[in-house]
């Protein structure tokens, strides 16, 4: 049974919607980064979806490249984490508020 | 070798000198630098004596173009030079000249210290002036013209520690750079004009194009000369660069790099005789400058101060001759003049030498005994300045006062008082610095001593050019063949074309060389009488009065520029600084300033340094650009 193609786009609304929520409401940094993970791969699971959709193979490719992006800026950004948990002893992105004008 | 390496080798030498010297500074020791340069400039003499011997048995200009230097639409100009008789004569008196006066230099320089840098300076001055004369176009001479400059200021300016001094080599330079202004001006026009700057292609079309276009380029270009040649109005530097150590002095404000105007101006003798406005023009002011610098000079007590006007007012006799359209008598006074006035100047460097700075000729006197040479050499060049047979000043300076007289009467009149004034002061210096009485103090008089071989071997090779220089241009009249005027009329053979020959009778040319012979006999005796037979000294400034004192502050010209120029200049800048700059331009740059400093006071709010409002901010503007997207 071939699933609509409809599902797809509710389900990776759904997700990019709670990534952009919890990026938007949770102060915790390792939330907001999951968070934008979910956003990147409902991005990705929609791809993959109009790929097989479209019988196109450019669409899983975008995907490999934003994987391999995705992989290379989570390196960074945990780097980061943890450089503000050394400095901060905390993750709570409010405390981050001294680059103010 | 071929010919066209040899004529890039002439001023390529020098310039090699120069990077050579300037880039090792001091490391490099002295006795080498000096041989760089003088070998470089004599290397130069010895290729351009080599040219010349080849132009002497006939041979065609030489043309060598190197590259192409600038190519912007229809402007073309290239790295070329040309070698005629005119530009090699010219390498002669610049490079033999000039190779003397660095020798001279070794022995006047060796005690100062920046005798490396004064070298390298020296070597460049050569390398400037040969592309002056050596370019085949307008812009490449300018580039010489403008080097000339530079070089001069670099040298005025030499001892740069005393602020009188740079104020002269300031001068000098603001001065050259109003006339250059005129001769790039001219250069334009005649670019607009002609549609090139290469001399060969304008001298051809020279006859096709209005006289009033011609004449404006040749007064223009002629303010130039101006300029650079010290001519009225623009003179007072060339008395006030004496600051410069001697030999410059000599090289530079003598021999060669003055003389520039009276080239640039031979070079263009066909334009020139096209407009016949411009050639009374240069008649004019050569005759006006001839006159004015003589009289200022018979009240001079600087020794160097009396031969600079001496160099102002012999300036103005060649373009004398160049405005009575006797081109070639006025290159030949430029190379008889180089000869005597480098002497001249060199030799009294070696009494400033002798005396240890002294320069002053009321403190001198009786010094004949003392430095025997130095009073032999500068006896000839006071003799060959003078006009008396047979040395060389008599011959050129016959030639153009003959010229003058074909021309017009009264130029010559003019003409020959100030030559008779020339005499006058000329042995008056000479009375004072080495006849009568010692004046100068006991410890000098002590101290006093001939100067070095390599000072008095320059000194006794010009002096026997100023002996013997004369004899290149023999007039007819004496039973010679005017040499140099034959070698030379290749240049000037579509001016003589133009300018209506009247040859003067014999009779008219013995009755007026005796004439001036005699005069300038009288002259010399009245000197003598005043100087020797009256051992009058000159008083100090304090005690002159009326015409005399007039003329010891040199009428008074400076002030007048001073008060007139200066003055209004600096008031005017003063006013424009208050006006324009303070309450102009200042306000508006600082409303500026102060608008974004305000305008920031508020903008910066909106970094507030919280991440979760930065981060909801980013996704309602994405949220907007999308929504903005759907809504087109």
């Amino acid at each position: 049974m071939k699933i609509p193609i409809e599902y797809y786009i509710w389900l990776s609304t759904v997700l990019f919607t709670i990534g952009v929520l919890g990026v938007l409401f949770r102060r915790n940094a390792i939330i907001i980064f999951a968070c934008i993970e979910l956003m990147l791969n409902a991005v990705n699971l929609l791809m993959v979806a109009f790929s097989s959709y479209h019988n196109d193979a450019n669409g899983q490719v975008f995907v490999f490249f934003i994987m391999a992006v995705a992989a290379a800026e989570v390196a960074v950004g945990l780097a980061i984490l943890v450089m503000m948990y050394r400095n901060t002893k905390s993750v709570d992105i409010d405390i981050l508020n001294r680059l103010k004008g | 070798m071929s010919y066209s390496l040899i004529i890039t080798l002439i001023p390529i030498l020098p310039l090699l000198g120069f990077l050579f010297i300037a880039l090792s500074g001091k490391r490099l020791v002295r006795g080498f630098a000096s041989l760089v340069a003088c070998g470089s400039v004599f290397a130069s003499f010895g290729f351009s004596l080599a040219l010349f011997i080849r132009l002497l048995n006939g041979a065609e200009p030489f043309q060598v173009t190197l590259f192409n230097w600038i190519s912007a639409g229809l402007f073309n100009a290239t790295i070329g030079f040309l070698i005629d008789p005119l530009s090699s004569l010219m390498l002669l008196i610049i490079t033999g000249v000039g190779f003397l006066i660095h020798v001279y230099s070794i022995g006047y320089m060796h005690d100062d210290e920046g005798f490396n840098r004064f070298f390298s300076y020296l070597n460049l001055f050569v390398f400037f002036m040969l592309l002056l004369v050596m370019g085949n176009n307008y812009l490449l001479m300018f580039v010489g013209w403008e080097g000339v400059g530079l070089c001069s200021y670099l040298l005025i300016g030499f001892w740069f520690k005393n602020q009188d001094y740079n104020d002269a080599a300031n001068k000098a330079f603001i001065m050259n750079r109003i006339g250059d202004l005129g001769l790039i001006i001219g250069v334009i026009l005649i670019f607009v004009h002609f549609g090139s700057v290469n001399y060969s292609d304008v001298f051809a079309k020279a006859d096709t194009v209005g006289t009033s276009v011609l004449t404006l380029i040749t007064i223009l270009l002629f303010v130039g000369a101006m300029g650079k040649s010290a001519q009225i109005p623009l003179y007072t530097w060339l008395p006030d660069a004496m600051a410069g150590p001697t030999p410059v002095s000599a090289l530079i404000h003598a021999a060669t790099m003055v003389t520039a105007g009276v080239y640039m101006v031979a070079r263009n003798n066909i334009l020139y005789s096209l407009s016949p406005i411009s050639q009374e023009l240069v008649l004019v002011i050569g005759l006006a400058t001839a006159l004015f610098a003589a009289t200022i000079a018979l009240a001079q007590n600087d020794i160097k101060k009396v031969l600079a006007y001496s160099t102002v007012s012999q300036l103005g006799l060649m373009f004398v001759a160049l405005g009575v359209g006797a081109y070639a008598s006025g290159v030949f006074h430029m190379a008889t003049h180089a000869f005597f006035k480098a002497l001249l100047f060199l030799g009294a460097g070696s009494v400033i030498h002798a005396l240890h700075g002294e320069q002053d000729i009321r403190k001198m006197g009786g010094l004949r005994k003392h430095i025997s040479v130095t009073f032999l050499t500068f006896f000839i060049g006071v003799l060959a300045i003078s006009g008396i047979p047979p040395f060389a000043g008599f011959f050129s300076k016959d030639e153009i006062l003959a010229h003058a007289f074909e021309q017009n009467q009264m130029a010559w009149v003019v003409a020959v008082v100030a030559s008779l004034l020339t005499s006058f002061y000329m042995f008056r210096l000479l009375f004072l610095v080495f006849f009568g009485k010692e004046r100068a103090s006991d410890d000098k008089m002590h101290h006093i001593h001939e100067s070095p071989k390599s000072i008095t071997i320059p000194l006794i090779i010009l002096a026997g050019l100023s002996a013997l220089g004369g004899f290149m241009g023999v007039p007819e009249v004496l039973g010679g063949s005017n040499w140099v005027g034959r070698f030379l009329s290749p240049v000037f053979s579509k001016s003589a074309e133009l300018n209506a020959e009247h040859h003067l009778s014999h009779t008219t040319e013995y009755v007026l060389m005796g004439t001036i012979v005699v005069f300038t006999l009288v002259v010399i005796a009245l000197a003598y009488s005043r100087y020797i037979g009256k051992a009058h000294v000159p008083v100090a400034e304090g005690e002159l009065s009326g015409v005399h004192k007039t003329i010891y502050h040199k009428y008074y010209v400076d002030e007048i520029y001073d008060s007139l120029i200066v003055k209004p200049l600096y008031w005017l800048s003063k006013l424009l600084d208050i006006v324009i700059e303070k309450s102009g331009i200042d306000k508006l740059v600082n409303l500026a300033g102060d608008a974004v400093y305000d305008w920031s006071k508020i903008f910066r709010l909106v970094q507030n340094g919280s991440l979760g409002y930065y981060i909801f901010v980013m996704v309602i503007g994405v949220i907007l650009m999308i929504a903005f997207s759907y809504t087109r």
